[in-house]
Parts: C-alpha cells; sequence; structure tokens
C-alpha cells in the first residue's frame, strides 16, 4: 500500500495539472490557447500550473513567433510521459486494492 | 472519500485526453438524414437509369444518354451538397449545447484527415469516368469514402470506424458483382449512414 502511496505524483495533484498533462499525452503538441480553452483557466491561472510542470522537467516550453504574434508550445517530455503513466497506475491500483 | 478523489481524477484525465484529440460533436441525426437523401437520390437515379430495363438486366445494355448521365450527376451532387450541410448544422448545434467549440484542433484534424482519401476518391472518379469506366463508378464512391470514414474514426466517435469497415466490404462486394452499382450504392450511403446514424443518436445524443 505504501508503495503504491509513493507512486502518487504530487506534481499532478491539481485538476489543471492533471488536464495540461492528459493533453500533452495525447497531443504531440499544443498551444497556449488550446489549452486555456479545454480547461477553461484563466491566462495567469493556467501560466503558474505550466511553470510548475516545467519546472518538474515533465512539460517543454517552446516560444516563438508566428508572424508577428507570440505563440507558445507546450509538449510533454519523456520524464513528464513516463511519470504520469506511473501516476495513473497508481490511481487504478488504489482504486481496485478497495 | 478519498477513493472518490481518485476515480474522479481517472475520469477527468480520460474525459480531456478525448476532448482533446477527438472530435465528439458529431451528431448521429444528420447521418440518418444523410441516409434518407441517398435513398432518394438512388430512387431518382433509378427511374432515370432502368427507365426501359430493370437492374436485373444485362448491364452491358443499359444506355446512357447526355442528359441522364446529366440528371444523375445533378442527383450526387444534390446528395452530397444536402448532407454536408445537413452534418454542419447539426454538429454546430450539438457543439453548442455541449459548450464546445466547433472550430477547434480535434474538429480541423477530424476534417483533414477525413478529406484527403475523399478528394483522392473524388479524382479518381472524375478521371474513370473520362475513360468510360462507368461500371466502376459507384463501387469506387465506396471504397473511397469507407477509408475516408476508418481515417477519420481515429479523431471521432469509434463508431465511425465500422461506418467504414462496412463501406469498404459492400465496395468490394459491389466491384465484384458489377452491374449492381446502384443497389450497393443505396444499401451503403442509404442503409448504412442510417444504420449508424441511429445507433449514435441512441448512444450519444438521445439523453
Amino acid at each position: 500500500m505504501l508503495n503504491i502511496i509513493q507512486n502518487i505524483n504530487k506534481a499532478f495533484d491539481h485538476r489543471i495539472r492533471l488536464g495540461i498533462m492528459s493533453i500533452l499525452m495525447v497531443n504531440e503538441n499544443a498551444d497556449f490557447n488550446m489549452l486555456k480553452e479545454l480547461l477553461g483557466v484563466t491566462d495567469g491561472n493556467l501560466a503558474s500550473h505550466t511553470k510548475a510542470l516545467e519546472l518538474e522537467k515533465y512539460i517543454l516550453i517552446e516560444k516563438q513567433f508566428i508572424g508577428k504574434k507570440p505563440n507558445t508550445k507546450y509538449s510533454a517530455t519523456k520524464a513528464g510521459r513516463n511519470a504520469f503513466i506511473a501516476h495513473i497506475d497508481a490511481l487504478e491500483k488504489l482504486i481496485k486494492k478497495s | 472519500m478519498e477513493n472518490e478523489k481518485y476515480l474522479n481524477d481517472l475520469n477527468e484525465i480520460k474525459q480531456m485526453m478525448n476532448k482533446s484529440s477527438r472530435f465528439i460533436s458529431l451528431s448521429g441525426m444528420s447521418g440518418i438524414l444523410a441516409g434518407i437523401y441517398a435513398l432518394l437520390g438512388a430512387g431518382f437515379a433509378y427511374s432515370i437509369l432502368y427507365q426501359n430495363t430493370s437492374i436485373t438486366a444485362d448491364y452491358k445494355n443499359l444506355v446512357l444518354t447526355e442528359i441522364s448521365a446529366i440528371k444523375l450527376v445533378a442527383i450526387a451532387f444534390a446528395v452530397l451538397v444536402l448532407s454536408i450541410i445537413t452534418g454542419f448544422v447539426f454538429s454546430i448545434n450539438k457543439a453548442k449545447k455541449q459548450n464546445e467549440s466547433v472550430w477547434n484542433i480535434a474538429s480541423k484534424r477530424l476534417l483533414i484527415n477525413f478529406l484527403i482519401p475523399l478528394a483522392t476518391g473524388g479524382f479518381f472518379i472524375l478521371f474513370i469516368i473520362e475513360k468510360d469506366f462507368m461500371v466502376l463508378v459507384a463501387p469506387s464512391t465506396l471504397l473511397f469514402y469507407g477509408l475516408a470514414c476508418l481515417n477519420a474514426s481515429k479523431y471521432t466517435l469509434g463508431d465511425v470506424r465500422y461506418l467504414g469497415l462496412s463501406m469498404i466490404v459492400l465496395g468490394l462486394l459491389s466491384t465484384w458483382f458489377l452491374g449492381y452499382g446502384l443497389l450497393f450504392w443505396a444499401l451503403g450511403f442509404g442503409g448504412c449512414h442510417i444504420l449508424y446514424g441511429s445507433l449514435m443518436y441512441f448512444k450519444y445524443d438521445r439523453k
């Protein structure tokens, strides 16, 4: 039991961070507006959660320009993918246990 | 209590994965209507093609005058345009009800992956009409539409995959039983659309 709880990842223990990772697991990348629209959050809120995930090195943030407009692209790193899969596994096991 | 939170988390993950990668506002009702248009179109086409003969007669004797050919193209075009408009209108309505945007990454991806095989088929069919292989037109529409559905199914409701597979089977059968194209065409574009449209309607729309 203790083992499983250790696999529950604190970094994903928030609805928005969970959402960001879920989106990036099934999409090669996503830009700021796509994440914002899907998650229904404010700019500042989204920025702070993506920053937190970047600090853990779970996602990659690329800033670029499309024409004159700045565009920020997010993608999941290999480490992020593995951590998220472990997190889902742990959730599933905890539900089965009880 | 804790358990409920974990279950919620898992549901949230699944929902977000689907929402961000698949266009789920495809309407079942528009499938049913497209099927009805196709059956009506096939009925008109039958009355033009088999005025003096029947489909069971030798197909090689079928004479296609220029006027009836133009009529057939007009019918096919009307069915196509009506179906597309219906599809768009119903999907926009459904998306609005579910508070989703219609024009997003998921719907763009769906459209492009559907259109590539379909446009390939369109050109192929234009070319074989030009070369006078009329008998292959109906089987080709079924085959290419089936492949387009199969390809698009990865980006929308999974049921579209089975619609595509059914169309492909009918397309192959109608290639084997050449000359009964209109029959298979009505079965595919009419019957299958109504069947899978109803399935989707009862599964997702009626709640």
